[in-house]
């Protein structure tokens, strides 16, 4: 075989690109005066050393799982859906129309409706792009990315004129009621008598986003739409001898792709904020095209990378907190594990890759005595 | 005796595990053309690439005209006077042909004086080898077989001696294959030292002064032309005895499954590619559509496949399809019972990212046998490509590797498992054996008369006039969209079927269209 083993391109290759960037991110921290091995010492203590710091690193890695589903399974159709800020900002709205519509008793009933509400709107703010592409060949990377701000300014408006109750000051919506507020990880945990800190945001939607990801892996892996999906994505030319209408799968990969996008705002509008704030997505659609990127647009790859950047923002804000580290500069540290897990990929995979190979051969030579063939 | 034009002594070169040329020695005498043949990725196109300068050898050495010389680009082979023309051509099609002569090769920043100078070498070059063109031409204006030409001048514009032709025939007609042989000939009646790469064992017999042999990466022999055969050459190819012709019976035609009428067909750009033909393919029987790449054979294909659109009636087994592409996809058609092997199996056949299990059930991967509830049944499927490639002989027989680590031939007998297997009523097959190994063309060949056999009509379409002439009960020629004639393939010959293929009718004055 002409290839790396497998646990080479799943692990090998994603750790070498976080130490390159952990590497480059000490240098920048040196820069500016600090402790690097404090720094990080800051970050693991902040994001995984209490059950406080694990609660808010699985509320983050929730949304990050939700977004990267997203833009992965867009992906296999080849399709590169950057909207996911704005789907999931209508996703939002979805929600919290759902949650405000009715004085909900108990929250199974009303997590079931929201998910729909979510889902549903989310997948009609990439419907318009997905069928402006499909039909009008307008390029998808910039329809979803302008559907975004449209998106941020339709909230602002709807949140001073209408959602806002008369009265309130700040602009968001009402509280949503008490009937429709999510189990927090918390709760779920004393059941089993688990203690876990009570401050966190963590919910019920991580079980979501862990259901959303094995969903994803059966229907891109194990049906015949999937297959088409990404039939379609590998290659449009044996798409259409199979009879594979490129007009559908367009439509209906970017209608689940919004639709995953939307239910995100179940972890953060429902479960968390209780009612709907502007800008409640804070930059998970963008987190997303990394983590998708960076997970091989697997599920499992998604999850694990999900809870890396869950992480990186968690530990992010505590280093902040503890040290003079400004905040930015937890951004640039964000940006550099973006930027060799994503975009510089291929610099670490064709090395290691082309390592494998030559150790390969040599083994062989050695096995049959004779030059490699 | 003269130093040979080109030497090469125990030239390798590796592509990660692949050993693409193994410790190779060629020797080419001045002014002769010396042939070299070999199947696909036997090695010749990396060989030639290192004498070209785009692949640098891991170990050997070259020596031009008895020097030692280093290629390390195709700057330093044209500087060695080494002129390269390739299969698909390197030309900017508006550009004029002067333009596309100097590209790359203008003196100083004004072009004028350039144009000038190549005007004038241009008219030199034609008069001294039959090289007529007229420099003013549009580049797209003119036909393949012309657009060649101005690659072999480009060559000559920059003082090449030696030169290299990769599978220069594979997109001509045979009148222009003649044509373009009576000018290497011209050529090496001046001195000019010509290589040329072809898999065609006729046009090795019929213009070379020798021949070398390649065979997995190795040079298995070099003989003089005149003392070798076809049959000789193909043994040494492929490494045992070949079969070159097809055993079949003759058919025994029964009704007609398919039925075309007044078929035209528009592609996107708006040109009209098939202009109103009428066939009839009947059950049992092979028809063999003939023609050069590009004369509407592909469209045709497409729309009996039902992936483009068409105006006219199409009737299988006395129904109508739907044409306009509302009503009906390639999966309507392969319900009908229409199996599709298309040209480019590449490109449309497979997917060269998926497995093996995946490529055999793409297209039907809707089907009963292919689903169990919502889900597919990729145990199902697995098991029955392992099947499929156990009865179909595909190497190595491994359903979950993926598609594009299978070599052409074995490609090609994936997607042929697929679509004979199903036990379709008419079979369209494109380009049956393009890019396959003489050894899988045999196996191939005798899936198709099998299955013709079996009383299923068979649609091929091939550019290799070879294969039409062997497989075919009936031969129809396609010419500009439209079909030229059908001949019998016992009452009709090469040159005849070359003049259709050309667009004139044998035995009258004049082209049509």
């Amino acid at each position: 075989m002409d290839k790396m083993p497998r646990w080479a391109d799943v692990l090998l290759v994603p750790v070498i690109s976080l130490l390159l960037a952990a590497i480059l991110s000490a240098i920048v921290i040196l820069a500016i005066g600090e402790n690097p091995l404090e720094a990080l010492g800051y970050m693991v203590e902040g994001a995984l050393g209490s059950s406080y710091g694990w609660g808010y690193t699985l509320y983050y890695a929730t949304n990050f799982t939700f977004t990267g589903l997203a833009v992965a399974i867009a992906f296999h159709a080849s399709l590169f859906n950057i909207g996911g800020e704005g789907q999931a900002t209508l996703g939002g709205l979805g929600v919290a129309l759902v949650c405000l519509a009715l004085p909900w008793p108990h929250w199974a009933l009303a997590l079931p409706v929201a998910i729909i509400g979510g889902a549903l709107f989310g997948a009609a703010w990439a419907f318009i792009p997905a069928y402006l592409q499909a039909k009008r060949g307008s390029h998808i990377v910039i329809t979803t990315i302008m559907f975004n701000y449209i998106a941020f300014a339709l909230i602002i408006y709807l949140l001073n004129n209408g959602l806002k109750p008369i009265g309130q000051m700040e602009s968001s919506s009402a509280r949503f009621p008490e009937g429709a507020n999510l189990p927090t990880l918390h709760e779920m945990l004393a059941v089993i008598g688990i203690p876990f800190s009570k401050a966190p945001p963590v919910n019920i939607s991580l079980f979501l986003a862990l259901l959303a990801a094995w969903g994803v892996w059966v229907l891109l892996w194990r049906t015949p739409l999937g297959f088409e999906i990404r039939a379609f994505g590998k290659s449009e030319p044996a798409g259409k001898y199979a009879g594979i209408s490129p007009t559908k799968i367009i439509l209906i990969t970017m209608v689940i792709s919004g639709g995953l996008a939307g239910l995100m705002a179940i972890n953060t509008v429902m479960g968390e904020a209780e009612r709907l704030v502007n800008n409640s997505v804070q930059n998970a659609g963008f987190i997303g095209i990394a983590v998708a990127l960076m997970g091989r647009s697997h599920p499992l790859g998604i999850l694990l990378a999900a809870l890396l950047f869950g992480f990186l923002v968690q530990g992010g804000a505590e280093l902040a907190f503890w040290t003079s580290i400004p905040t930015e500069l937890i951004i640039v540290i964000q940006a550099l594990v973006i930027l060799f897990t994503g975009a510089l990929d291929n610099m670490v995979r064709m090395p290691v890759e082309a390592f494998f190979v030559r150790r390969d051969r040599a083994r062989k030579a050695r096995a049959t005595g004779a030059p490699a063939e | 005796m003269t130093a040979p034009a080109i030497e090469l002594k125990g030239i390798s070169k590796a592509f990660g595990p692949v050993q693409a040329n193994k410790d190779i020695s060629l020797s080419v005498q001045p002014g002769t053309i010396h042939g070299i043949i070999g199947e696909n990725g036997a090695g010749k196109s990396t060989l030639m690439s290192i004498l070209y300068g785009f692949y640098k050898a891991d170990a050997g050495e070259i020596f031009i005209r008895g020097n030692k010389t280093q290629i390390p680009d195709s700057q330093a082979a044209i500087a060695a006077g080494i002129g390269m023309v390739f299969q698909h051509f390197k030309l900017v099609e508006n550009f004029t042909v002067l333009e596309n002569i100097i590209l790359g090769a203008e003196d100083g920043a004004l072009l004028t004086p350039s144009l000038a100078k190549a005007r004038r070498l241009l008219k030199e070059l034609a008069d001294d080898y039959g090289l007529n063109v007229d420099p003013d031409a549009l580049v797209e204006t003119l036909s393949v077989g012309y657009q060649q030409r101005i690659e072999i001048l480009k060559a000559l514009y920059r003082q090449a001696d030696i030169l290299i032709l990769d599978e220069p025939t594979g997109v001509l007609t045979p009148a222009e294959a003649d044509q373009l042989f009576r000018i290497l000939g011209r050529l090496r009646e001046e001195g000019k030292t010509i290589i040329l790469i072809t898999h065609k064992l006729r046009e090795i017999m019929e213009i070379t002064d020798t021949v070398s042999v390649m065979r997995r990466g190795q040079m298995t022999a070099t003989v003089k032309t005149a003392e070798t055969s076809p049959t000789e050459l193909a043994e040494l190819m492929v490494g045992r005895k070949v079969l070159l012709r097809v055993d079949k019976t003759p058919a025994e035609p029964g009704a007609p499954v398919l039925e075309v009428e007044n078929l035209r067909v528009t592609d996107k750009k708006g040109v009209e590619r098939v202009k109103g033909i009428n066939f009839e393919v009947r059950a049992g029987e092979i028809l063999g559509i003939a023609g050069v790449a590009g004369n509407g054979q592909s469209e045709l294909l497409e729309v009996l496949g039902g992936y483009q659109e068409g105006q006219g009636t199409i009737r299988v087994n006395g129904t109508d399809i739907d044409l306009t592409g509302r009503h009906s996809d390639g999966q309507s058609r392969r319900l009908r019972g229409i199996s599709h092997v298309p040209e480019d199996r590449q490109r449309e056949g497979l997917i060269m990212d998926f497995m093996a299990w995946e490529n055999t059930a793409f297209g039907y991967h809707k089907d009963a046998a292919y689903t169990s509830g919502l889900l597919t049944n990729n145990i199902g499927i697995r098991q029955d490509t392992a099947e499929k490639m156990e009865r179909f002989d595909v190497r190595p027989p491994n359903p979950k590797l993926a598609a594009k680590n299978f070599s052409g031939g074995n490609q090609q007998k994936i997607v042929l498992a697929r679509e004979i297997e199903r036990n379709p009523d008419l079979l369209l097959i494109g380009q049956p054996t393009r890019g396959v190994d003489i050894g899988a063309i045999e196996f191939i060949h005798q899936q198709i008369v099998a299955l013709r056999d079996q009383g299923k009509a068979i649609l091929l379409v091939s550019v290799e006039l070879d294969e039409i002439l062997s497989l075919s009960d009936r031969i129809a020629v396609m010419f500009d969209g439209h079909i030229m004639g059908e001949r019998l393939p016992s009452e009709t010959n090469e040159q005849e079927l070359g003049l259709l293929m050309a667009g004139v009718e044998p035995g009258k004055e004049g082209t049509a269209a």
